[in-house]
């Protein structure tokens, strides 16, 4: 499941088919504009991040109190709540209730929690037939690959691979790319799914302490039905979701949708309190997961990155993953949130290219809802790896001995003169030239005779300070 | 009485593009500035401060402090100038209230011709069709204009007034405002075709705007950017200060 990211290669596979980098960033920036035209419309939009990360710094100060009420809460309105120390325990959990239930068939709505937790393959090992019923997710669930984006799993396909993909597991026409029939002939087939299943599992976007109550936001309607028609509801949330407040839930669902796709609010946003009075026989689990949440909390240096309400909108905006696309990452949640999060969560080893797969150019930072100083943590994180030996030795070798030269103006001020003098040869591409990457596809200007301070020197000779 | 300025040359441009520090000076003297440049200095240490070496940074920012104490400094580099003012601070080295001063005091060249001496005009021409590339480090961390992601209000670019008034030069917008172009440090190298890719779609928006040059606040942008032109075709790169002193 968390196979060590190859960032550099797989970015560089990705970007061999220029069209496909062209028209994903297109893609995907068209995203960002959406969000920057709905922003617009929010008269007080920065206040408004303002106050939901001062929400966010409040949860994380008061996570396990908050956490207790909003258990007693959830009992009190008859959800069944578990509690899973790890991934490895949530599987375990949700697999035991179906187990208990006697479940072979379950809907799923999309879950960035699960995707992390490795539930899928999970539960297809020991049999159940899981269907994933947002369309990007049935999409890369079709071609048994994880989502590329976390709103828009399917971003990184064209319109022809869905209708190739369909075509072979759907039976669609050969050769039909129109989205509406495309989309026609998978909610068809869903709808078939959704009506067999026994059990629906779904994410939670917000964790209502004070009512005991879930929030999910979804664009298709999925969960809600997924939610409707099966006996047993069993919803994943890791333990960062709790807001204490309804009034909380109205700052977040205001941020969310126009953060994300530039709507104002989901199509569909659902309120869950426990099981459904009216239907006999309706289970509701709600199982809460730590998941390494915990010690990110106890990380004072990194803590805020638990805010992250999931909207994608640093992704969106991130010159560098629109490039790259969401796979290059290894992770379930790509992008500098994922750089920033990854060596947390999934390990400072196994993450430690990430937080240098970034130019730091503060764009995340500034469309984060919740106002993760996203690009001063992929800093951060790069200090702590260096820390922890964990920055490859030729870099940091390459760093002390330039950090020596330029502590003696002198020595430097010499090397220079014949870096200089040997510029043209350092310049010429050949292999295994350090410069060689930069020289691939661009050029070093010639080098001048004499730099700024012999410049300087000649200048001034005999006149003191300038 | 005149300003006296320490200018702050990084080390790329004082090896590479001595011009465009002598271009800095020479603005600094028209709009009335003492200049002066103390040879001691190399590098602020932001190559290793990026690349998470805070050690090795924090010798170069104590060195760096030392030497432009009680100094106001004045960089053609906005990154560097953001790594002595927003950096520093990150990198364990103890600093005192002088060295808080010394931070503060170090600008951006359009900045401080724009914002603290207030001086606009330098008769400058330059008949061209120009894109000014908003570095990023420049604008999201020294506040040098409005940020394309934020709804606070506009907030005028000294780079652009600066260039508003020169004769002859027509300003052309890129369609992405404040897109990164890629360069990172050293990312350009580690992440070479990704970084590339950026540049290269960085020059183009600018090209299909009409532009026949690229200014910037930040000479290492500029460099990346000139390079992926001399290679592909494109608008060649000038900083600022080289356009400031075009007659």
């Amino acid at each position: 499941m968390n196979a060590p990211p190859r960032f550099h290669r797989d970015a560089e596979t990705f970007l061999r088919d220029e069209a496909r980098v062209t028209w994903h960033d297109q893609a995907i920036w068209h995203l960002r504009k959406k969000r920057d035209t709905a922003t617009e419309d929010v008269p007080d939009w920065e206040a408004l991040r303002d106050h939901a990360a001062a929400i966010k710094a409040h949860v994380l100060d008061h996570l396990p109190q908050l956490l207790t009420a909003f258990i007693d809460r959830a009992r009190a309105a008859g959800w069944q709540v578990h509690c899973a120390g790890d991934a490895d325990e949530l599987r375990r959990t949700v697999h035991r209730i179906l187990e208990q239930k006697r479940v072979q068939r379950v809907v799923k709505s999309k879950s960035m929690l699960t995707e992390e937790c490795g539930l899928n393959p999970y539960l297809e090992e020991r049999g159940i037939d899981l269907v994933d019923t947002d369309l990007g997710e049935r999409i890369v669930q079709l071609r048994h690959e994880p989502p590329s984006h976390i709103v828009v799993p399917a971003v990184h396909l064209r319109r022809r691979e869905i209708g190739e993909l369909f075509h072979k597991t759907m039976g669609t026409p050969a050769g039909e790319e129109d989205p509406t029939r495309l989309a026609h002939a998978a909610r068809r087939d869903l709808r078939a799914r959704f009506l067999a299943a026994e059990a629906g599992i779904t994410g939670v976007n917000f964790a209502v302490a004070e009512t005991g109550s879930i929030i999910i936001c979804t664009n298709e309607g999925n969960a809600d039905l997924g939610t409707a028609l099966p006996a047993t509801h069993i919803a994943c949330m890791g333990v960062e979701k709790l807001i204490p407040t309804l009034a909380d839930a109205a700052v977040f669902l205001r941020l969310l949708a126009r953060s994300a796709t530039g709507q104002p609010i989901t199509s569909y946003t659902t309120h869950l309190t426990g099981p459904d009075p009216l239907r006999p026989g309706h289970e509701a689990h709600l199982v809460i997961v730590d998941a390494g949440r915990s010690g990110l909390n106890a990380d004072e240096e990194h803590r805020r990155s638990l805010s992250c309400i999931r909207c994608g909108a640093c992704l969106n905006t991130c010159p560098v993953y629109r490039r790259a696309s969401g796979h290059s990452y290894g992770l379930t949640v790509p992008g500098p949130i994922g750089s920033v999060l990854g060596p947390s969560l999934v390990g400072d080893r196994l993450a430690r290219e990430l937080p240098f797969a970034s130019t730091l150019c503060g764009s995340c930072t500034n469309v984060c809802p919740v106002k993760i100083d996203l690009h001063d943590q992929l800093l951060s994180w790069r200090r702590r790896l260096a820390e922890r030996h964990l920055v490859p030795w030729p870099k940091r070798l390459a760093m002390r001995i330039g950090a020596w030269v330029f502590s003696h103006p002198a020595l430097y001020d010499h090397l220079g003169r014949w870096v200089r003098r040997l510029w043209p040869w350092i310049t010429r591409p050949i292999p295994g030239s350090p410069l060689g990457p930069w020289l691939k596809e661009r050029a070093l200007p010639p080098a001048p005779a004499a730099s700024f301070r012999q410049r300087w020197k000649k200048d001034h000779a005999g006149k003191r300070d300038g | 009485m005149a300003v006296a300025v320490q200018l702050f040359v990084p080390c790329y441009v004082d090896q590479l593009y001595p011009q465009v520090a002598e271009a800095t000076a020479a603005v600094l003297r028209q709009a009335g500035c003492e200049v002066r440049f103390d040879e001691r200095q190399t590098c602020c240490g932001q190559p290793m401060s990026n690349s998470g070496c805070a050690a090795d940074a924090a010798k170069l920012a104590r060195r760096h402090l030392d030497i432009f104490r009680g100094t106001v400094s004045v960089s053609p580099s906005a990154s560097c100038v953001s790594q002595v003012r927003n950096h520093f601070h990150d990198l364990g080295v103890t600093l005192d209230d002088a060295d808080h001063q010394t931070m503060a005091d170090t600008f951006e060249l359009s900045e401080f011709l724009v914002n603290r001496l207030g001086v606009t005009e330098f008769g400058a021409r330059f008949p061209h069709k120009v894109g000014l590339h908003a570095s990023c480090h420049g604008l999201r961390e020294l506040g040098l204009g409005s940020m394309s992601e934020r709804r606070s209000g506009v907030v005028a670019s000294p780079a652009e007034l600066l260039l508003r008034k020169v004769a002859g030069l027509e300003l052309v917008p890129p369609t992405r405002p404040d897109e990164c172009c890629g360069f990172g440090g050293t990312f350009a190298v580690a992440e070479a075709g990704l970084s590339a890719r950026m540049g290269r779609d960085r020059c183009a928006d600018f090209a299909t705007a009409g532009a026949a040059f690229i200014t910037a606040t930040d000479m290492s942008c500029l460099m990346h950017l000139d390079g992926i032109s001399s290679r592909h075709g494109g608008p060649r790169a000038l900083h600022l200060a080289e356009i400031l002193v075009s007659t």
